[in-house]
């Protein structure tokens, strides 16, 4: 560690209604792996984009290498040696991995030489690549891999990821971290955003807690527990859910070989998926995003609609009903993505408790609708599951996304679901409130609903699920029971580290 | 520098001052456009918007205000719960037409037979030949994935040859001399769509217009239907998650827009055109869409907007004889109406900040 690589001072950023960033400062070495830690809504987003040029702060200062630094866009910043790996890429499914990254180049080389280049690169750092693949076909480890070395294409100084491992299995987020290191001992600095304090303790020298917008402190991970960051993330000692053991009753819901195809080009279709849930069981789906999550949700809402026989709820073959029918007979789902998908973004909250509630709770007679009764029920929503709202009559998309998480599993846990599937619960969620929904979630199963908890937070799996399986390319693993499963083995579920035959071709 | 900033929240009380604001923008820019037509601006906008209803003929023209705004009125209505869902019936001038051709249809194939009966069975037939007209569009969508916007569009130009067809051909007046054009329906008591207060314009498909608007009031705000139309329009597949079929939904919409439309040709040829002739359709299917959305696709706004337009018409038909102001004129003026309206819409959605110097 030579020296100091990005001095930040006083940084602060206000939106209206929020500060995201309140005088944060601190500095990134040479070659340092530098953590950004903090809960959803603690401005770390705010900050990289700061750094990245996307947002201008309000008032602070950054000198990068000694000098002054106000990237006014990203090109700037990336001119100064500052590359950005986002959460949610920017890839183009109907492109090549080469013209995918040729796109992102001020002035591409001949596709041909490109694809040379990243090659080379790919087996340097270790990230297998074929850069003739259509990107529409890759899993989102190996999308990743396409943005990593995009950037590294340009040969910068400092790598900012942000969450960079939500996408990955266990194994691939091995690879992810050999190259990580490998970048490090050439000197290259990372900024690592992250909430998974493990990933953290392995892999980072210095963190950097943000709570709430403001720097709460900083700590050399290696040399402390991750207990004792999470209380500095949230600034009190969790709450973990707890569980009363039972024994789980009759089969609820059974998958029998449900295939489907997705209604998307590049979505993933179902394989051949078979499965039982219990009364009181809570089966976790584990999986890398774009696995056929989506569509085993769609196919169990009712969205997408199969032979009869495919989906059978208490006995009865439901797969060809829709949505309504299947609300009706007690089969409740909670879909992954809140705006648009689960709420409407500009309906008002009682209008989205009537999006699913209406029949189930009486929102309606004749088809003539109760708004009393239906505000009541928002507001019951909001009342249990601590949602923080002005009221009722607030539209969807004014409240954070954790809020609206909150309301959206709320509504449907408040109907007493006789099978409940729910696809990333708590995504986007502080660590209070995600303990609040899986705790509702365990007393559900308790009073006797079959869950099914779709996820990619392995950490939530293992914490709520009695059974778990996987989902890989539209295929679901063996079920095994939940505990005493080994990470490895849960990864090896997941389908490994994936396209890792390429390199080697 | 000017920002334009999303409100966290779309502004109720904006949404309601923006249609005025319009209505006032569209004033001064088309005074502006008559003066350098070299005409007195206040005159124009005077004889537009003020004589026809304190004017010394008001007496005149107040009556020609619902006889005007009652079609629009009720295809806009008609129009609008289909745009509150994202399905584009631009169609309704067909449908119009083909209302009015089946519901003179059943009047001249019954005339000169005087029963009670004949008028209901008028009006059936026109909101049914709507329908039909309408469902073209909307079973080549559900059916083919067709472009209703495309689909019903062309579908007007057939419904106008028809009508030339009809008007010179199968519904030509046997009495007639051979000029084009059919029996008139005022002369045939049975099927005449009187007024029902004499001398107040109020006729039979006025009172229909009304009643539709309170009809959709209660659609849109208090029954489950209006509810999955809004929320189709606002999130399709938080619709699809709560069940709604958008099948079916394209084919209620459609039909319902079709039967509306085909209703006010059938209460116009019925009344105050009295006969099917070649020049019978003047555009209120189309001028229907602008007070859909003048009144924000809201039954209340429909009806003060279908008022105004129908204001905008007359007036403009008065300028043109006083001032000689052209009738082009007249259609950019309407045209600017809804160019502002969509434009200070923004408004609702967001704020416009100012900031000095430095650039934020």
């Amino acid at each position: 560690m030579t020296g100091t690589l990005l001095k930040i001072v006083g940084l602060t950023k206000a939106y209206p209604g929020v500060v995201a960033n309140d005088d944060v400062s601190f500095n990134i070495q040479e070659g340092e792996v530098h953590a950004l830690l903090g809960e959803n809504g603690a401005g770390k987003s705010t900050l990289v984009k700061m750094i990245y040029g996307l947002v201008k702060p309000d008032s602070g200062d950054m000198a990068f290498k000694g000098t002054a630094y106000e990237p006014s866009e990203p090109q700037e910043a990336r001119a100064r040696g500052v590359a950005m790996v986002f959460q949610h890429f920017s890839l183009f499914d109907a492109l090549n991995v080469a013209e995918n990254v040729a796109l992102g180049m001020a002035e591409p080389p001949k596709t041909r030489e490109l694809a040379e280049r990243i090659r080379t690169v790919s087996e340097q750092y270790g990230l297998p690549l074929d850069p003739w693949r259509l990107v529409g076909d890759l899993s989102a480890g190996e999308r990743q891999r396409v943005e990593i070395i995009r950037c590294l294409l340009q040969d910068p100084k400092l790598l900012i990821m942000d969450e960079p491992t939500s996408v990955l299995t266990p194994q691939e987020v091995e690879i992810l971290f050999a190259t990580l290191r490998k970048l490090k001992s050439e000197g290259t600095s990372i900024l690592y955003i992250s909430h998974k304090l493990e990933e953290i303790r392995a892999l980072c020298d210095e963190a950097t807690i943000l709570r709430l917008g403001k720097k709460v402190g900083t700590c050399t991970p290696r040399e402390v527990t991750a207990a004792q960051m999470a209380e500095m993330m949230v600034g009190s000692e969790l709450h973990r859910p707890e569980r009363e053991p039972t024994t789980p009753g009759d089969v609820r819901l059974a998958l029998k070989d449900l295939s489907v195809a997705s209604p998307s080009q590049f979505g993933t279709s179902l394989k051949n998926i078979t499965l039982e849930v219990r009364a009181g069981e809570v089966l976790g789906l584990a999986g890398v995003a774009g696995n056929g999550q989506d569509e085993l949700l769609a196919a169990l809402s009712g969205e997408i609609t199969s032979a009869p026989g495919m989906v059978v709820l208490d006995g009865t073959e439901i797969g060809a009903r829709g949505p309504a029918p299947r609300r009706r007979m007690g089969l409740l789902t909670g879909p992954e993505e809140r705006l648009g998908h689960a709420a409407a973004p500009n309906m008002s909250l009682t209008e989205n408790a009537l999006l699913t509630g209406a029949e189930r709770e009486g929102l309606m007679s004749n088809g003539f609708l109760k708004w009393g009764k239906a505000k009541s029920f928002a507001e019951a929503i909001i009342e249990r599951f601590d949602v923080r709202t002005p009221g009722t009559e607030t539209v969807a998309r004014a409240l954070s996304g954790g809020n609206l998480q909150k309301f959206v599993i709320g509504r449907e846990v408040m109907q007493r679901p006789e099978v409940l599937v729910v696809n990333q619960p708590t995504w986007g969620v502080d660590a209070a409130a995600a303990a609040t929904i899986r705790q509702a979630i365990l007393d559900l199963a308790a009073g006797g609903t079959a869950v099914i908890v779709i996820s990619q937070d392995l950490d939530e799996l293992m914490e709520v699920s009695d059974n778990f399986a996987a989902l890989n390319e539209g295929r679901l693993s063996e079920i095994k029971p939940a505990k005493g499963l080994s990470m490895e083995e849960i990864g090896l579920m997941m389908g490994g580290a994936h396209g890792m035959e390429v390199a080697h071709a | 520098m000017i920002f334009l900033e999303k409100r966290p929240q779309p502004s109720k009380t904006l949404s309601y001052i923006t249609p005025v604001l319009a209505v006032l923008i569209t004033m001064v820019a088309g005074g502006l456009l008559f003066a350098i037509l070299g005409k007195d601006p206040v005159a124009a906008i005077r004889i537009i918007f003020w004589d026809p209803l304190f004017g010394e003929f008001a007496f005149y023209y107040r009556p020609q205000l619902l006889v005007k705004g009652g079609p629009l009125i009720l295809i806009a209505l008609g129009l609008s719960l289909g745009f509150k869902a994202g399905i584009w019936n631009i169609g309704a001038e067909g449908q119009y037409i083909m209302g009015a051709i089946a519901g003179a249809g059943v009047a001249l194939a019954l005339y000169p037979l005087e029963a009670w009966w004949i008028f209901p069975l008028m009006i059936l037939a026109g909101a049914l030949g709507g329908w039909a007209w309408a469902m073209i569009p909307a079973l080549l969508k559900v059916k083919f994935g067709t472009n209703e916007i495309l689909v019903s569009l062309m579908l007007v130009y057939v419904a106008e040859n028809f009508l030339s067809a009809m008007a010179i051909g199968a519904m030509k007046n046997p009495e007639g001399f051979g000029f084009p054009g059919s029996r008139n329906l005022q002369q045939y008591p049975s099927a005449h769509n009187t007024e029902i207060i004499a001398g107040s314009g109020m006729h039979w498909g006025v009172a229909a217009a009304f009643i539709a608007a309170i009809l959709a009031y209660v659609l849109l705000n208090r029954h489950l239907l209006g509810f999955q139309i809004r929320l189709t329009g606002e999130a399709p597949r938080a619709a699809r998650f709560s069940g709604v079929k958008p099948a079916r939904l394209v084919l209620f919409c459609m039909g319902t827009a079709g039967a509306l439309a085909g209703l006010a040709g059938m209460f116009e040829v019925a009344g105050p055109a009295g006969q099917i002739t070649t020049g019978f359709n003047v555009g209120y299917g189309f001028t229907a869409i602008i007070v859909a959305f003048l009144g924000r696709l809201h039954p209340i706004g429909i009806v003060l907007a279908g008022l105004l337009m129908a204001l905008t018409y007359i007036g403009g038909e008065a300028a043109q004889s006083a001032l000689q102001l052209p009738a082009a004129a007249i259609q950019v003026f309407q045209g600017m109406l809804l160019f502002f309206l969509l434009a200070v819409d923004v408004l609702t959605n967001f704020r416009i900040r100012i900031t000095l110097g430095e650039t934020a």
